[in-house]
């Protein structure tokens, strides 16, 4: 992060590819930023460079949205050896991320308005992004007794869940779905049965058995898909499945939306780019919740991002402590960090044929906002300048430790990948990059 | 793993030479070594003829998170008669699950400068880990669910030597082969060998996914045991009989014990193994134990031999590198 731009001084984006998915556009062009909120995309050439605007050559790079991440969990409060907000708002600014979505199960947990207050304040305090925060669904996430959802809705919380517990009980969520639709809230899944997750730490199957590791049978996502599914056609509450990983899980939800039920889900990365194998001789890195599929469930991702069942790509960030994934598999935490690497490998589907640049981005921009209620994720005139521009082909190879954010833990170590974050800004003001060149 | 293998693309289940981790993906012509150098040795321990400057200036620790006073004497004597020292290290049970603690070991025996680490641990992979961060020769004297080469090298050659081969051979692998890290191994070493693996129990004690191994799944004795030339019992946990995953110890013997008439259906002569401790009366009835039939006492014998062969061999192992 070098340059930073007096707010009161325009910038001319120059030389750019402006892709913007929420209104379909994308074509060459220069975008104008003025006191912070996008003035323009419709600048002709023959128009010059504003007076004392600072000209930006993006050098034929793509200029879209700001990346607005639906899910997100940051060690703070409770867990600040972890990840802070602001070394996730450096994690995310090298991500091209300017607003997150940040899960509630943190300790205290989100379940106070007071909470929710504080950790928008804690996003503004870094200047660097915008923190959308999750309420809790159920009191400490416990499941076991509502936690007010209306007060956390006044206070700015976005939609509800129990982060990365699923709400097990039945009764409960159908008391949730039905008491949030006072509020038009979104309730957010962890879809995996507990019980039949329970010891669990690799998807059942020849390589789970190989390594000897309890396994977690991909019908434990289905069954609790199924059974929410049920629940929002009776409740018609709003619901929403996180990080969706088994063709199983997504047929049923492909299935609900047909018959008009208010169902949508998100993915991550590491279910479309990654399959079990990635664990090979017990590698803690690899271990996720829920855990990497076969390659029959990665391409069943695959095909659902392309055929629109899937609403948004999440990075599913979770820190984890060396200490923590330093262990044997079964006992070493879950999770990957995935705030810097979620464009590169999303970008691998675009890559790979199976994406539109465009929707790829659609899926990281206003589509994921618009499930939250926000109105980030546009190139519209008037709209706040979070912006991201990237090297669609820049190749460059992820590698644990060399990327920003307090925490080391990427499943994707080793990987290469083509697409590299030039610069961010976040309302105007750079937060992230050289000035592009 | 944790410290990234840089640039590396993960490695499927990698055979180190130096250290014995698994037998899953070992060639025979691994395999057959180490069985070859412990005939021998077996005749050695016979005649108290064992070389006793093999492994002279050598340190071996037994490094042991879960109780088994069997392997560990087992390792133990096998080292001393090759004439290596030998540290033993129990580590109180109460602090097995702290990953702390397993690589706080590690940095310490690595201090010590130890040339060959024998690891048992109630973790599957805990070796594996182990074996990144010391510059020991890692033996894995079992781990969790995964793997307990040294036992499937032991039943190998107390096989090979009743039948010369394990070629063709026919070995049912009976009972809890779900939590069992001995029937993976000898999955993994039989199959490598030539030799037809069926396994057989109780489907709640059958992972679904084990045909992948190259097994055929039976779920009643009759079948698994017609015509086997080798009858290797797993022990039970007597834990998993009260509901969990097998409703009592009385049902459990009913379908799936080892008796006399059971024993009938496999080939005459066939060889029964167990890799002990026993539960009598519970997978195996006593007089099937104590017949004649019976070469679990020869396990036994072959184990010391066996750990001689693989503390030997690796130990030359590290010379090479």
């Amino acid at each position: 992060m070098t340059v930073s731009h007096p707010m009161a001084q325009p910038i001319l984006f120059e030389n750019v590819r402006l892709i913007d998915p929420a209104r379909g556009l994308d074509r060459p062009g220069r975008l104008l930023v003025r006191g912070g909120t996008i003035a323009g995309t419709d600048l002709p050439e023959s128009e010059g460079v504003p007076d004392g605007a600072h000209v930006v050559d993006g050098g034929g790079a793509v200029l879209c949205p700001g990346l607005v991440d639906m899910r997100v969990a940051i060690g703070e409060p409770g867990f600040e050896y972890r990840e802070t907000v602001a070394s996730a708002a450096r994690a995310a600014a090298a991500g091209g991320i300017t607003t997150m979505a940040v899960l509630p199960n943190s300790q205290p947990a989100i379940d106070d308005p007071a909470l929710v207050r504080h950790l928008r304040a804690r996003a503004e305090e870094t200047g660097m992004v915008s923190i959308l925060p999750y309420g809790a669904l159920t009191r400490r996430c416990e499941g076991s007794e509502m936690a007010e959802i209306g007060l956390l809705n006044e206070a700015g919380a976005v939609a509800f869940t129990d982060g990365t517990r699923a709400l097990a009980d039945a009764r409960m969520m159908r008391l949730a779905l039905t008491y949030a639709r006072g509020f038009d809230a979104l309730v957010v899944q962890h879809p995996e049965d507990p019980s039949l997750a329970r010891g669990g730490c690799a998807t059942d199957g020849e390589l789970a058995t190989r390594l000897g590791l309890p396994g977690i049978p991909t019908a434990a996502e289905a069954i609790m898909i199924a059974r929410d599914l049920r629940l929002a056609e009776l409740t018609r509450g709003r619901l929403h499945f996180a990080h969706v990983s088994t063709a199983e899980g997504l047929d049923l939800i492909r299935a609900a939306k047909a018959r008009g039920l208010r169902v949508t889900c998100d993915t991550a990365p590491p279910y479309f780019d990654l399959n079990e194998t990635a664990i090979g001789d017990f590698r803690t890195y690899a271990k996720l919740s829920p855990p990497l599929r076969g390659e029959a469930d990665r391409l069943a991702v695959c095909a659902a991002l392309a055929d629109g069942t899937i609403d948004a790509i999440a990075s599913d960030h979770a820190p984890c402590d060396a200490d923590d994934k330093r262990q044997p598999f079964a006992v070493a935490a879950a999770g990957g960090t995935g705030l810097a690497t979620l464009l590169a490998v999303t970008l691998a589907r675009v890559h790979g044929g199976n994406l539109k640049l465009i929707d790829a981005l659609g899926l990281l921009t206003h589509r994921p906002a618009a499930l939250l209620g926000s109105d980030a994720g546009t190139l519209a005139d008037g709209a706040v300048a979070d912006l991201c521009l990237f090297d669609p082909d820049r190749a460059w190879q992820i590698v644990a430790g060399d990327l920003p954010g307090r925490a080391r833990n990427t499943p994707f170590d080793g990987r290469a990948v083509e697409g590299r974050v030039l610069g961010t800004w976040k309302a105007g003001r750079q937060v992230y990059g050289q000035d592009a060149a | 793993m944790n410290d990234s293998p840089r640039a590396a693309p993960p490695r499927f289940f990698p055979q180190h030479g130096r250290h014995l981790l698994g037998l899953q993906g070992m060639h025979p012509t691994r395999i057959v070594p180490f069985l070859d150098l412990a005939e021998s040795y077996a005749l050695m321990n016979r005649s108290r003829q064992t070389p006793r400057d093999r492994l002279r200036g050598r340190t071996v620790i037994n490094l042991f998170f879960e109780d088994s006073t069997r392997t560990r004497t087992s390792f133990e004597l096998a080292a001393k008669r090759l004439g290596a020292d030998v540290v033993n290290m129990s580590v109180a049970t109460s602090s097995v699950n702290k990953g702390e603690t397993l690589l706080d070991t590690a940095a310490t025996l690595n201090a010590m400068r130890t040339d060959l680490l024998v690891v048992r641990h109630s973790q599957s992979g805990a070796p594996a880990l182990l074996a990144r961060k010391v510059e020991a020769s890692v033996v894995n004297a079992g781990d969790g669910t995964h793997e307990h080469p040294t036992q499937a090298l032991l039943d190998a050659l107390t096989i090979r030597r009743h039948f010369g081969t394990l070629h063709g051979l026919t070995v049912a692998i009976c009972g809890d082969v779900s939590h069992s890290r001995v029937a993976r191994s000898n999955i993994h070493l039989l199959t490598a060998m030539g030799a037809k693996v069926r396994v057989v129990g109780p489907p709640t004690l059958i992972p679904g996914a084990i045909g992948a191994l190259g097994v055929d799944v039976h779920y009643a004795m009759e079948d698994g045991l017609r015509d086997a030339d080798v009858v290797m019992m797993l022990r039970m946990q007597r834990e998993r009989m009260n509901g969990g995953q097998v409703p009592s110890p009385r049902e459990y013997f009913r379908f799936y014990g080892l008796d006399l008439k059971r024993l009938a259906m496999a080939r005459p002569g066939a060889l029964v193994m167990h890799p002990g401790p026993m539960n009598r009366g519970v997978e195996i009835e006593s007089r099937v134990a104590d017949s004649d039939q019976s070469v679990i006492r020869e396990q036994v014998e072959m184990g010391v031999a066996v750990r001689m062969a693989v503390l030997d061999l690796l130990s030359r192992a590290g010379d090479q590198t």
